[in-house]
């Protein structure tokens, strides 16, 4: 299963894509279950690269735990969720 | 302190407007991603995992109070009123939006700051040693040969494209604060038999996956030669440095395949060709750079010997922090302070917009409006009179900036690690966390005295872990963190790579495994007098793998 993730192009907030748009959310986003939903997915983050909208984008593999998608790299949940530490400007997120 | 000059101030102009012009392209589609990267790269904004990430430049580590509260004030109106601060003296901000960041450069403009050449493969911020100019033990200022060669490489168009990332480091004394042997380029400041000032040079020091400790190839470089000499390196470097393969291409490694004779032979053919070039230094010219780092006019202030005393006996905190945390200065009513940016438990290196424009003011009324950043990640008030010391340390203690750990095992150097950071592959702050919060007993801290421990989340080693005394390197295993820890590493005069002493530990291993390298140093130090490295390199690596694995045989 995968998700599609980039960074918004005017100011590089990790977005995933969910049913008709990108979202802030990580827990938002649209979950591909096969070849063709994933390849789906590529296009949308491919358009959406060459539209200027985002960069960095990437499908990443995730899990679901307890009905709700779970990054599989560490990386990648760390994107999801922000820094794991208790860092100053949090509450601005 | 150094001031812009007509040339600087227009080269910088220029360059803001310059990127701002690219900025508004990249967002109106005109530019790709592909175009613009080198771009933003070349003005120092990376993309990080979680958002943009802007660099800017502290040239030697020095700043004024004016300078501070700009960055304060871009923390608070750009990101998210905070900032960190970089093992190359530069300030990183975490959460910078691209629209923004024409704004943001305008404003750094406007106190003599920009982030060029924070990033790409060109000359990076010049660092020197953060007690420059005010260290008793200085042959001299560090700081004018800094400046020198920032203006020399500012946008240099011979060195804008080298085959990788060069970085320069100055150090005034003996005694080097400045790590210069794992710099690309190391320069040292001493004099020869005639009094005359000149420069040790080494070259090809680094760390990343291939530490390397630099090689001296010249004793005695004359001060008007400084540009010259450094000019043949980088030619020599620029023509024959690999550009086939990225982990390859540092100059380390062309010193390493060249050999350092041959090396040293070819830089002084490059430097036979230069040296009566138009690159010799005027005396004149160097004398008015070293105007502007002039000692400021110091007051006697006879009267903080007694004041100093009698505070000391009134506050036992206070007493440790200014054993722990002050140094000598040259003018014996003055001393240097260690603002300790890491209060235990905290996030090294990082400071809040509040933070630093209480530095600022501190810095403007106590310190003749002047602060350093270390490559230790703190901050430096360089000249602050005996008297005002309790002033200081009774405005830093409520904002915890007065933690009198400098130079102990909780004064951590870490990278941002994966906590931010694209590159990293494991997280370093909250190793750095933990391991601050076992040591919390500051008592047990001076117990066990001087102990770096410098945590990377990858083998970039941003966190400088192959020269900590410790080391703690972040790998990812199967999936998972793994932290490999390094022993007898030292970024002093007498450098050396630590050693990786065996497998490593979990996340939730790791800090237990510190604390039984730090007692098996107390367990064999002959005294107190003797420091953990001191230890370590009388011992070797046994007694602490014994400790770790139980046996040899397990630490494989």
């Amino acid at each position: 299963m995968k998700v599609l993730t980039a960074n918004r192009l005017t100011d590089g907030e990790s977005v995933w894509y969910a049913a008709s748009d990108w979202s802030r959310s990580f827990y938002d986003a649209q979950i591909a279950t096969d070849a063709d939903a994933e390849s789906r997915l590529a296009t949308i983050g491919a358009l959406a690269y060459a539209n200027n909208e985002v960069v960095d984008v990437n499908l990443i593999d995730v899990t679901l735990v307890d009905g709700k998608p779970h990054a599989q790299r560490l990386r990648e949940r760390i994107r999801a969720d922000g820094p794991t530490i208790d860092y100053r400007g949090q509450t601005a997120a | 302190m150094y001031r812009y000059d007509e040339f600087d101030k227009a080269f910088v102009a220029a360059r803001v407007a310059e990127f701002g012009d690219q900025v508004a392209r990249r967002l109106s589609g005109e530019l790709t991603e592909d175009q613009f990267r080198p771009l933003r790269l070349m003005n120092g904004v990376y993309l990080q995992l979680h958002a943009y990430m802007l660099r800017v430049a502290i040239p030697y580590g020095t700043l004024s109070s004016k300078q501070m509260h700009k960055l304060a004030h871009i923390a608070r109106v750009y990101d998210r009123g905070y900032g960190h601060f970089t093992t190359r003296q530069n300030l990183q901000y975490n959460w910078p939006a691209l629209k923004d960041m024409p704004a943001v450069l305008a404003e750094l403009a406007e106190v003599e700051m920009h982030a060029l050449q924070t990033s790409g493969n060109c000359i990076r911020n010049v660092t020197a040693d953060h007690f420059a100019g005010v260290a008793a033990d200085e042959i001299a200022d560090p700081r004018p040969a800094s400046e020198i060669l920032r203006q020399w490489s500012s946008i240099h168009p011979e060195f804008s494209y080298l085959p990788r990332k060069f970085k320069i480091a100055v150090t005034g004394a003996e005694q080097d604060r400045a790590a210069i042997q794992v710099h690309d380029i190391g320069l040292q400041v001493v004099k020869n038999d005639k009094g005359e000032i000149g420069f040790v040079v080494y070259v090809g020091g680094g760390q990343g996956r291939t530490p390397m400790v630099a090689k001296k190839i010249r004793d005695f470089l004359p001060e008007q030669d400084l540009l010259s000499y450094c000019t043949a390196i980088l030619r020599v470097y620029n023509l024959e440095g690999r550009r086939d393969n990225k982990y390859k291409a540092r100059i380390k490694i062309l010193v390493h395949e060249m050999g350092t004779e041959e090396l040293r032979q070819a830089v002084e053919t490059e430097f036979d060709a230069l040296r009566d070039t138009e690159l010799v230094l005027p005396a004149e010219d160097i004398r008015a750079i070293e105007a502007y780092f002039a000692m400021p006019d110091l007051n006697e202030r006879e009267e903080g010997h007694g004041k100093l005393a009698t505070d000391k006996k009134s506050d036992a905190g206070f007493a440790d922090w200014v054993r722990q945390n002050t140094v000598a200065h040259k003018n014996p009513d003055y001393r240097a302070v260690t603002v300790s940016l890491k209060p235990i438990g905290g996030i090294p290196g990082d400071a809040s917009a509040d933070q630093m424009d209480l530095l600022a003011d501190i810095a403007l009324n106590y310190s003749s409006d002047e602060l350093r950043i270390s490559h230790e990640q703190n901050i430096i008030f360089p000249h602050v009179a005996l008297a005002d010391l309790k002033t200081i340390y009774d405005l830093l203690l409520p904002v915890e900036l007065a933690t009198a750990n400098a130079g102990l095992i909780s004064d951590i150097i870490a990278c941002p690690g994966l906590d931010y950071c694209a590159l990293a592959n494991a997280r370093s702050i909250p190793v750095a966390q933990k391991i601050s919060e076992r040591f919390a007993d500051m008592q047990r801290q001076r117990d066990i005295g001087e102990l770096k421990l410098k945590i990377s989340g990858c083998i970039n080693a941003c966190g400088h872990h192959h020269v900590g005394h410790i080391g703690i390197l972040g790998v990812e295993k199967k999936g998972e963190e793994l932290y490999q820890i390094t022993l007898g590493g030292s970024a002093d005069e007498n450098t050396s790579i630590g050693d990786i002493i065996g497998r490593g530990f979990g996340p939730d291993e790791i800090t237990d495994a510190i604390e039984k390298v730090v007692d098996t140093y107390l367990a064999h130090r002959n005294n107190a007098d003797e420091n953990f490295l001191a230890a370590y390199r009388r011992l070797g690596q046994a007694p602490f793998k014994e400790a770790l694995y139980g046996s040899v045989d397990k630490a494989a």
